[in-house]
């Protein structure tokens, strides 16, 4: 169920405490600048009965002096008008801003799994295009109908202080308008549903296009991709039309109530004259004041649209928020790891993703500090899930991993991002410089210290050989890098995080042989003194390792050193390792 | 840029006659109605209440005619509204649809080396967000239009009613036309800016994102948030810029028109003493500048957003103005059976870049299975990409059975050749229509068939649906191996003469990868191969290895020749063992 608009405007505001402070304010400005509004009427009838249509004929004096006046409440109206949108856009925004900024983080703090199940596009739009709509509103739609409620009410009021028959004449004459105007609102967001959801779809196909272009070439199928192009593009286009067709057969009724209480004033006006307490002048600012109460209401129906884009994406960003991250760090609560290397304990674990078959189960394992492990297994045998558990990117189903004896669970984040690292297995670096992108584990190190780190690791000519040294753009993603290269900054940069417990998410993709000399040398160095878990892709990995543990549709089914594993024959491992054996040599 | 502004709203108009005429007629009809309900009511004051309240002198007849004039009045302007909105609405999006229909069109055969100048996210906004701003301004055109004909004949009317009066017009109506102006001109470089800003924002959220696996992984949450926080500061601040000067402007065009109301009123006093006017043209003129006020905005927002739709419709242009594409020639492969690719003295370079490629010569023969061997960046993928021909070369030849690959037809060429690219480009579909992209005679059969050469028939059978499973934008649901594995079916689905593979089985297990190799290679319908290659096996499986240094052939012959006579190539090939020995000894 999707939550009411009330509801949600509720939440939003409570979320976004910097908002409420001067509301107060900003609404009694709003007061002042709508009250100046009805000043004109009411300056026409005082003009028309007291100055033009004097007891004593036209005195152009008692004119001036009106005009004079409301002159000045004009100009004080427009000042407060300033002093009010100016006031209501610096909250507003700051509070948008810090809106953007608490989603953001909030998205970072989501467990892999909340931000894997997401499309990337839909966690970009939530800090960017959702905010902008509410952002959009308020500087347009919302501004506008702020004043159109209160000239709304200004109106009311002074029409009724002039006559209360005919103030009744008017509101029936919009009572129509509004029923229908209500009785389109559902109509309304439904057909605008349907335009956000298509223009998703649409991008969706465009995108597709784009990325895709080279295998749509290759393949000559390029028709297709026309067709469900033009098929998303026309789509869209026809809910356009139908949700401009209801908003304007909305915005309608109020032209004809417009007309309706037009038509009532003056018929009714003249029927109750002036024992009705009337006077020409006072049925001169009536009509002017139908006009006044007309403009809102049009403005709402017009705003009505933007309004709902507004609330829907506030609605979207606070689902968000609403999330609970599901991998938590217990922060004050939390403890710190024990000094020195790390040892590894799973305690019967288990773990399947929600509503997935079990991927891991029963493991239960101890790792020894300061000793290398080969994690190897098919895919899909849950290797890497194992690798996930360990880092803490997810929460086993049931059982605890363990580090050094303390929980994983009560460990603060500060101190297990610090102690353990994990190398991923595609290398993701930033679009920035090889330095910055190493500086990202270890903002204070200095140039000195990371050609230094490079040396370390045996990488100092390779470093050399790029055309700007440290400071060489590495391209969006890292993508001017090949993908071992991506690998040796990603190790790098592990390295100079200094982890006491290493886990290394295998690259699968191969490696050009000069690269995979140099990331192999890299590894010996950074993996040394350090608990090392490697997710291997290559036997070669495991036959180096301390030991190997070999995972089969998720379970721990051998486990020892790599010579012992192959001599079992018949085993696992054994096949594995045969059948790579086959490739390599 | 008004110039320039106008002429995209000259194009959009050519483009759309029938629409903007409709929007036309609806916005100035509502205009001149608006106009004529000014006149009714200071008639009906002036000539029907005024008396009334004089001598009570009214007549039931009298009264049925004004709520007859006001409803009528009421129905025209809903049928003017309708007009005026419905033209505009459908206008714009009649333009925006064709413009992205012939956008993505050019997406589809500008050739790769233009995608590759082209960042991803750049051609989506040139599809999506440049084509909506160049047609912003196209939803308050037939307004605005309809404006100025409601303005000419507010002053026309005003001018037959008295002229004194009319100077306020005169004098109100360029005030508001020039105020709008003023406030466009200091806006749209606030726009502008804020627009940018908008743009970094996502830029740092997308890449924030994308790289949330290391962001977690390093702890770095806090600092990432410090680095989206200020971006978002900025953008916080460039709108409040925007509001500002909106709120500046607002209340100041509100007031204007009510300035001129109390213009009319002390000018009308003074002339009605003079008897020059009358108190119903009083009443007109000063109820004209209440309802005027309103509809003289829609000038400044088709002004307003001039700057944004000329920067939208310029890069949009430029992408319908993008040349590069490739011509196909009229010629059919002969066939069938294995084709030969032949490489002649070709030379290849990115743009102005170095040479990437520097005669190139080798040839495939039929049925035979090629491996291209060489360091990174020494042209292999450049290779995979000229033989299919998704690139011309800058000079020499490149042929399939004899004939040069620009004389083919496309469907010769798709039909007799077939890619395997590193990176497995899956789309938002299912099983069955990811291998068969809908190409002719392509069934079920051919699909598992297919799918069982590349090794994927297991997956496949286990997934919920089958060859009906949908496996998401980017086949999100499937490993990096499946997918490798399902772009390798689809390329053998078609039963392709020339198979090229760039690396294509990197991401798959070890031991599926021999699976796949040996059934390629037991294959009995035979197909030539050109293998990118880096494992050794994938290598030993070549009838014949070309070994690449830097963009130049240096060696050909078998793998034991090579390894035999050409040091570097194995010094290359070994380089595995030599890592594998190397950390034997250290550990």
């Amino acid at each position: 169920m999707t939550q009411g608009t009330l509801a949600t405007v509720r939440r939003g505001l409570a979320l976004s405490p910097e908002l409420r402070p001067g509301l107060a304010g900003t609404i009694g400005l709003a007061v002042v600048q709508m009250a100046g509004r009805v000043a004109v009427p009411i300056a026409v009838q005082q003009g028309i009965d007291h100055g033009i249509r004097g007891a004593g004929g036209p005195d152009l004096g008692f004119i001036v002096v009106v005009v004079a006046l409301t002159f000045v409440a004009l100009m004080i109206s427009t000042l407060a008008g300033y002093l009010m949108t100016r006031r209501l856009f610096t909250v507003s925004e700051t509070a948008l801003g810090g809106l953007r900024s608490r989603t953001f983080r909030h998205i970072h703090d989501l467990s892999m799994l909340h931000q894997q199940s997401e499309r990337r596009g839909t966690m970009v739009s939530r800090v960017t295009s959702d905010v902008d709509q509410i952002s959009t509103f308020l500087q347009t739609g919302g501004v506008q109908l702020l004043l159109a409620s209160g000239q709304l009410l200004v109106s009311t009021i002074v029409m009724f202080v002039y006559s209360w028959q005919l103030t009744i004449v008017v509101l029936l004459a919009f009572g129509p308008a509004v029923a229908v105007i209500r009785l389109f609102q559902k109509r309304l967001a439904a057909v605008y549903g349907a335009v956000r959801e298509r223009t998703g779809v649409m991008l969706g196909a465009i995108a597709e296009s784009v990325v895709g272009a080279m295998v749509i070439r290759a393949y000559g199928v390029a028709g297709r991709t026309e067709k469900r192009l033009d098929d998303s593009i026309g789509r869209l286009e026809t809910a356009q039309r139908r949700a401009m067709r209801t908003s304007v057969t909305s915005f309608s009724s109020g032209e004809i109530g417009a007309g309706l209480a037009l038509a009532g004033v003056v018929v009714v006006g003249v029927l109750i004259g002036v024992d009705g307490g009337l006077s020409v002048g006072r049925l001169t600012a009536f009509l002017f004041l139908v006009t006044l109460f007309i403009q809102p209401v049009q403005i709402a129906t017009d705003m009505l649209n933007e309004a709902q884009n507004a609330v829907a994406g506030w609605r979207r960003v606070l689902d968000v928020l609403d999330v609970e991250p599901d991998v938590k760090d217990p922060d004050e609560v939390g403890v710190d790891l024990p000094a020195g290397p790390l040892s590894v304990r799973f305690d019967d674990v288990s773990f399947s993703y929600p509503g997935g078959p079990i991927v891991l189960a029963d493991v239960d394992l101890e790792i020894k500090p300061r000793t290398k492990v080969a994690v190897v297994g098919e895919t899909g045998s849950g290797k890497t899930t194992f690798a996930k558990l360990l880092t803490r990117l997810m929460d086993p189903v049931s059982g605890a991993v363990l580090l050094s004896g303390t929980p994983l669970r009560d460990v603060r984040f500060a101190a297990l991002r610090s102690r353990v690292v994990m190398v991923p297995q595609d290398g993701f670096l930033f679009d920035a410089t090889i330095a910055e992108n190493i500086r990202f584990a270890e903002p204070s190190l200095t140039d000195a210290q990371l050609t230094a780190a490079f040396t370390e690791l045996g990488l100092a000519d390779w470093l050399s050989g790029l055309p700007g040294g440290l400071e060489t753009p590495v391209g969006e993603r890292g993508e001017s890098l090949s993908v071992g290269e991506r690998q040796l900054v990603a190790l790098v940069r592990a390295y100079v995080a200094d982890p006491d417990l290493l886990v290394l998410d295998e690259a699968t993709s191969a490696v050009d042989p000069a690269t995979e000399v140099r990331l192999q040398r890299a590894l010996d160095t950074v993996t040394r003194g350090r608990t090392t878990v490697a997710i291997a892709h290559r036997l070669s990995t495991a036959q180096a390792a301390d030991e190997v543990i070999v995972v089969d549709a998720g379970r721990v089914v051998q486990r020892g050193a790599h010579s012992a594993l192959v001599a079992e024959e018949g085993s696992i491992y054994a096949k594995l390792y045969a059948s790579w054996l086959e490739q390599t040599r | 840029m008004l110039v320039r502004g106008l002429r995209v709203l000259g194009q959009a108009i050519k483009a759309e006659p029938r629409l903007f005429t409709i929007g036309v007629v609806g916005s100035s009809v509502f205009g001149l109605l608006v106009i004529a309900n000014s006149y009714v009511v200071g008639g009906i004051i002036g000539r029907v209440v005024v008396p009334a309240f004089n001598d009570g002198s009214t007549s039931t007849g009298t009264l049925v005619l004004i709520a007859v004039i006001f409803l009528g009045l009421s129905v025209l302007r809903v049928a003017s509204i309708f007009g005026r909105r419905l033209g505009a609405g459908y206008m714009q999006f009649r333009l925006q649809a064709r413009y992205r229909r012939a956008v993505t069109r050019r997406y589809l055969s500008l050739p790769p080396s233009w995608h590759q100048k082209h960042a991803t996210g750049t051609l989506l906004s040139n599809a999506n967000s440049d084509v909506e701003a160049a047609f912003v301004p196209i939803a308050p055109l037939p307004f605005a239009v309809g404006t100025i004909v409601m303005i000419v004949a507010a002053v026309i009317a005003l001018f037959l009613t008295d002229w004194v009066l009319a100077l306020v017009g005169v004098t109100l109506f360029p005030a508001l036309f020039g105020m709008n102006v003023v406030y466009s001109r200091y806006m749209s470089p606030r726009q502008i800016k804020a627009q940018q800003m908008r743009a970094k924002v996502s830029a740092v959220a997308h890449e924030s994102f994308d790289g949330a696996l290391v962001v977690k992984t390093m702890g770095r949450e806090e600092d990432e948030s410090r680095r989206f926080r200020v971006y978002v500061d900025e953008l916080r601040d460039s709108l409040i810029a925007v509001g500002r000067l909106r709120g500046l402007f607002d209340p100041l065009m509100d007031s204007l028109p009510s300035v001129g109301t109390l213009a009319v009123l002390l000018l009308g006093a003074w002339r009605l003493q003079d008897g020059a006017i009358s108190v119903a043209e009083l009443v007109t003129v000063s109820f004209l500048f209440t309802v005027l006020a309103f509809p003289v905005r829609a000038i400044g927002w088709v002004v307003g957003e001039l700057p944004r739709s000329v920067a939208g419709w310029e890069r949009v242009q430029a992408v319908l103005a993008a040349d590069g594409d490739l011509t196909y020639g009229s010629a059919v492969a002969p066939g069938p059976g294995p084709a030969t690719l032949r490489f002649d003295k070709v030379d290849f370079a990115y743009g102005d870049g170095p040479l990437v490629l520097n005669d190139v010569t080798f040839t495939v023969p039929p049925g035979r299975t090629v491996a291209l061997v060489g360091a990174t960046g020494s042209g292999k993928s450049t290779i995979a990409s000229l033989a299919v021909r998704l690139v011309d070369p800058d000079s020499g030849q490149i042929s399939l059975d004899g004939v040069p690959l620009p004389s083919l037809t496309e469907p010769a060429l798709t039909s007799a050749s077939a890619l395997v690219p590193q990176l497995p480009f899956v789309f938002d579909d299912t099983v069955r229509g990811n291998i068969t992209l809908e190409r002719d005679g392509l069934d079920d059969e051919a699909a598992w068939s297919a799918l069982r050469l590349a090794q994927a028939d297991g997956f496949v059978t286990k997934l919920p649906d089958g060859l009906d499973t949908a496996v998401g934008e980017r086949g999100t649901s499937l490993s990096g191996g499946q997918r490798q594995r399902l772009t390798l079916a689809r390329a053998l689905a078609g039963r392709p003469r020339l198979l090229v593979l760039d690396d294509a089985t990197s991401a798959v297990d070890p031991r599926v990868e021999a699976a796949i190799l040996a059934s390629l290679r037991g294959r009995d319908a035979g197909a030539s191969i050109l293998v990118v290659a880096y494992r050794r096996a994938t290598i030993a499986l070549a009838d014949e290895v070309v070994y690449l240094e830097q963009g130049k052939v240096v060696a050909a012959g078998t793998h034991t020749e090579l390894l035999a006579n050409h040091e570097g190539y194995a010094e290359l090939v070994t380089a595995y063992e030599k890592a594998d020995a190397e950390k034997v000894e250290t550990s």
